[in-house]
């Protein structure tokens, strides 16, 4: 060991080379160690539909898909996802079709200002394959239950971590129940 | 936030040695509270080694029957598992009844152990804490403390511990499997968490370059009638101001064995013992769950803002076991 020795001088800043799939599409970029998911995305690729609200992992305004599941992409160092898919917002819509949550949270007027419907819309989707996968939730009255049925109060409790300053909550939940009944 | 040098080591021991060499050096798994604290100056290390995937991911079964959790099983894999659901239902409610879904997804199980009190003094660099900057001073002492400890804290800090995962991984008697320099060894999770005393700054008995490996539950087969129940101040993605979890084996209405631990109420999950002691082979009545309860907390010694925390323990407590007894 003792590799990294050289790394140590103080305040010297240190950058990194990763490659991200972002909606598809492969990005390779040059990052300072320090740079989250969310900086890297927004101010180094131009995709800003991931937003910055707290940048401490508390609004959810940020989220994504990493690999698969919804995370808070604020609290995710860019370095530590070299080689990962993650998929935005931005990237749902398919040949000009809005994903069917982006369409009921259109009809359901699910939003007021829209700063968090990114975020909102992102993590229904990875919410719904979770429950898909039948992971209970802290509301789910029988812990060994086989499949998730998606109530107003699983919908709540499952979204609890995307905060709406605007409280379009009472349309936010009809949205995605609506995807979830079909 | 202060520039570091990422490091991806190739296994645990090129891990291990690396922190070993470099006092000021951090390991990182899901990073939901190191980042955020690096981000506040809380947390200033100048390596991070990232140990996310060299780690085990995997929950598997222990040849005495028990279950090994990789120390990478992220907290939302790890409350859906159906062996933990099943045999150990409080690490499921406990794990459920923290953070978001988000932040589950990212958050590991040896990450969730160690993750650092969320007392505001901690979190806020302009104001004086013992366990931020030993010798500083404690804000919180005589400061906002509702949400800090009632058990066990001492006049250098009184800070409370935040996790619900490692509150029902005491009830549930886990080890904590850890790798130093010189090999492994194996804590009883009873013994990973220290009470502040004169050095808050350090959290667990762990020395610096000893990682986290895996968890191990053990099979006893009562922990299947175990419960976690939190108190906070939302319905959700809220830490607790009280939480319990405990087992309860009961026969012929008479207690054979019992597991309490308290969540919110002190620097590490609090193991109720003395509330144990005086149920094993007694009835599982209301009237000596309640009474077990209030010799628990005898030596409870709240805070200007805290004092529910006292009741609300026995009460939570109480109610907790009545469940668990009433659902045999």
């Amino acid at each position: 060991m003792g590799q990294h020795n050289g790394w140590l001088r103080k305040g010297r800043i240190v950058d990194a080379e990763i490659t991200l799939r972002v909606d598809g599409a492969e990005r390779r970029l040059t990052v300072d160690t320090r740079t989250t998911l969310l900086d890297a995305l927004r101010e180094r690729l131009g995709i800003t539909s991931p937003k910055k609200g707290c940048d401490h992992g508390q609004c959810g305004a940020c989220t994504l898909l990493l690999d698969g599941r919804r995370v808070n992409s604020c609290l995710a160092l860019a370095v530590a996802y070299d080689g990962s898919e993650i998929i935005t917002a931005e990237g749902l819509a398919e040949n000009g079709e809005l994903h069917p949550l982006q369409r009921a949270f259109v009809e359901h007027d699910g939003y007021q200002c829209g700063y968090c419907t990114p975020g909102q819309i992102v993590s229904a989707l990875g919410m719904l394959d979770e429950a898909e996968a039948g992971w209970p939730s802290h509301v789910t009255e029988d812990l060994n239950v086989e499949e998730i049925v998606l109530d107003d109060e699983e919908i709540r409790e499952r979204m609890s971590g995307n905060l709406c300053r605007c409280a379009a909550y009472a349309n936010i939940v009809p949205a995605i129940r609506e995807v979830s009944d079909r | 936030m202060r520039p570091y040098a990422y490091v991806r080591a190739h296994d645990v021991e090129g891990a291990v040695a690396t922190l070993a060499e470099a006092p000021n050096a951090a390991f990182l798994a899901g990073g939901t509270n190191l980042v955020d604290l690096m981000k506040l100056g809380v947390e200033t290390p100048d390596v991070l080694v990232d140990v996310r995937r060299l780690t085990s991911d995997r929950v598997e079964d222990l040849e005495d029957g028990g279950l090994r959790v990789g120390a990478a099983v992220p907290n939302s894999v790890l409350a859906a598992d159906r062996k933990v659901r099943t045999r150990y239902p409080a690490l499921s409610q406990a794990l459920l009844v923290g953070a978001s879904g988000q932040l589950r997804n990212l958050a590991t199980t040896g990450g969730n152990l160690l993750q650092r009190t969320r007392c505001v003094y901690f979190y806020d660099t302009t104001t004086p804490c013992n366990k931020r900057e030993p010798g500083s001073g404690c804000s919180a002492i005589e400061g906002h403390n509702k949400n800090h400890a009632i058990l066990g804290s001492s006049e250098h800090c009184v800070a409370t511990h935040p996790s619900d995962m490692a509150v029902a991984m005491a009830a549930l008697d886990a080890f904590v499997n850890v790798l130093g320099p010189d090999g492994e060894r194996r804590i009883p999770i009873e013994d990973l968490h220290r009470l502040p005393g004169d050095e808050p700054q350090r959290d667990t008995i762990l020395e610096h370059c000893e990682l986290i490996t895996s968890v191990d539950l053990p099979p006893l087969r009562f922990l299947s009638n175990s419960k976690y129940r939190k108190v906070r101040e939302r319905a959700s993605y809220a830490f607790a101001l009280v939480s319990v979890a405990a087992a309860l084996d009961v026969e012929d209405g008479v207690v054979r064995d019992i597991r309490i631990a308290l969540g919110g109420v002190a620097h590490k999950p609090w193991r109720a013992t003395k509330a144990e002691e005086t149920l094993r082979g007694e009835p599982a009545s209301e009237e000596n769950f309640r009474a077990a309860a209030e010799i628990e907390l005898e030596d409870a010694e709240p805070l200007r803002d805290n004092a529910f925390k006292v009741p609300l323990a026995r009460n939570v407590m109480v109610r907790t076991l009545l469940e668990l007894s009433e659902e045999r």
